[in-house]
């Protein structure tokens, strides 16, 4: 479980993010949605310290990450696997050396645990063959895979994605969303995902929270989301067609 | 000024919080790799070509009879020791290796690669700097020596083709008078040359952001700023060294 409280951040004299605090449920996907430009980025950033929030603090299963000190911040990094925007791959390796990589810097396995693991991790997520493939010669939705097997690899309690299907058609977007759900599922990880695609947010949206222009406005699940009450969710959730013609039923 | 102060602070955060010894070994050795074996044919090239162009002119100033022709290979020397081998390789230094590192270092922030390695608890300006640094460091120096020797051959080559003074003379010429204290000064440069060009290119294209149009311009911000320093610092090394 992950816990925030109060976070707010400002770069500049702009205010992105005011006051937000809630909480992250163990072994569900929790989603923070809201449209471009609102802060959630910048909030995935903060909780994991890619970002130090103006005020605020962010606990990690009761440990204070915000205020930790050396030693409790990389246990806790340790514990972090994080999917990026658009994968996020390093160029100059290939697919293998990508997953592997949080294992070199982070434990001391040996050579033939490590390849063991990268392969159970590739084959999880659906991706076997492509070892030796620079992340330049695979498609999109492969780069998101390797992605999510780099997260994964070091068993992390948490798992954070920034709009792991962005750049993807539909159908791809669908599969990543339920691979990371069913990995969320499977480890019991603390899973937060950044999303503005309505079709992530019904479809694996067990626990939601609602950023209007660096604000939470709503927070609760996929079921109440559409009764929410809330004028600018409302706004959000029914640009889209489909949405409007469920809420008029 | 601001952008020194961070210029500052960056180099500064390059000696914090480091991985093992063996992680950058590793990867100075593939920068090395990167910088000088990608670049020393560049560099013969050109140098060759200078030492020869140089040569070329100097005999065709060198008209007076009074002027032994030797001195033509000692006018070659001074000028390739002082000022061809170090300064202008250093040019050519930042448009192909600075301009590549501000590049590659660019594309990593804006792909999010470098929050990548911060988020593993890595310190990114370090693990990815330091090295390049080091073997630029490493690397430039040599490839200075390397330019230095292929220019002074191929006056060797151009003078004997051309008839412009014969390969006893300007060997002759070549050792005449020949003052070392000019190649601790030569390497000097090249060192100062060769940390200014590696930390200003990485520095620019450490904190590019935006889109692949911003690294683009992190590139040729990184070669234009690293020349200008370099031209400045050749200035002052000159006044308080020679
Ligand atoms: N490093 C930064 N420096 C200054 N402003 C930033 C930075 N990162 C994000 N912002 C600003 O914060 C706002 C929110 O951005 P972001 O969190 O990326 O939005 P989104 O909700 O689409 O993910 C944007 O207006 C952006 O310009
Ligand atoms: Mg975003």
């Amino acid at each position: 479980m992950i816990k925030i409280k109060n976070i707010s951040k400002t770069f500049g004299d702009k205010t992105v993010l005011s006051g937000i605090s809630g909480e992250f449920e163990k072994g569900k996907t929790n989603l923070i949605i809201g449209s471009s430009g609102t802060g959630k980025s910048v909030l995935l950033k903060c909780i994991v310290g890619l970002f130090q929030p103006d005020t605020g603090s962010v606990f990690f299963d009761l440990r204070n990450f915000t205020e930790a000190d050396k030693e409790m911040k990389s246990e806790i990094r340790r514990e972090i696997g994080m999917l990026f925007q658009g994968g996020a791959l390093f160029d100059s390796k290939n697919v293998e050396e990508n997953v592997m990589f949080p294992l070199d810097i982070l434990t001391r396995m040996n050579p033939e645990e490590k390849i063991e693991r990268v392969n159970f991790c590739l084959k999880r997520v659906g991706l076997e063959g492509v070892n030796k493939k620079k992340p330049s010669e695979i498609s999109g939705g492969m780069k998101k895979r390797v992605g999510i097997a780099r997260a994964i690899v070091n068993n992390p309690n948490y798992l954070f994605c920034d709009e792991p299907n962005s750049g993807l058609d539909p159908q791809t977007s669908i599969l990543i969303d339920e691979l990371i759900m069913e990995i969320t599922h499977e480890f019991d990880i603390t899973t937060v995902v950044v999303t503005h695609d309505m079709n992530s947010v019904l479809g694996i949206g067990e626990k939601i929270m609602f950023l209007y222009k660096g604000s939470k406005l709503w927070e609760g699940s996929n079921n109440d989301l559409t009764h929410s009450g809330v004028k600018e969710l409302d706004d959000f959730v029914f640009t889209n067609k489909v949405m409007r013609s469920l809420k008029g039923s | 000024m601001k952008g020194f102060g961070r210029y500052v602070i960056f180099l500064g955060s390059l000696f914090v919080r480091r991985e093992s010894f063996k992680t950058y070994y590793n990867l100075t050795l593939e920068e090395c790799i990167q910088i000088g074996l990608k670049s020393v044919l560049l560099f013969m090239l050109v140098s060759t070509f200078m030492g020869a162009v140089t040569t070329i002119q100097t005999a065709a100033n060198l008209v007076s009879p009074f002027v032994p022709r030797f001195v033509i290979a000692q006018v070659v020397r001074e000028m390739t020791v002082l000022e061809l081998a170090p300064t202008i390789m250093a040019v050519i230094f930042a448009g192909k290796v600075g301009s590549s590192m501000a590049g590659g270092l660019g594309t990593m922030r804006i792909t999010e690669q470098i929050d990548a390695l911060e988020v593993m608890g890595i310190n990114a300006s370090s693990y990815l700097v330091l090295p390049k640094i080091i073997a630029a460091l490493l690397m430039y120096p040599l490839l200075v020596i390397v330019s230095g020797v292929c220019a002074i051959l191929g006056g060797y080559i151009v003078g004997s083709l051309t008839g412009a003074l014969t390969p006893t003379e300007y060997i002759y010429g070549i050792r005449y008078t020949f003052n070392p204290y000019f190649i601790t000064f030569a390497l000097t440069k090249s060192f100062t040359f060769a940390f200014l060009i590696s930390s200003i290119s990485s520095f620019k294209g450490y904190f590019t952001n935006g889109g692949a149009l911003e690294v683009g311009i992190a590139s040729t911000n990184a070669v234009t700023t690293s020349i200008i320093a370099v031209l400045l610092s050749d200035y002052f090394l000159a006044y308080l060294l020679l």
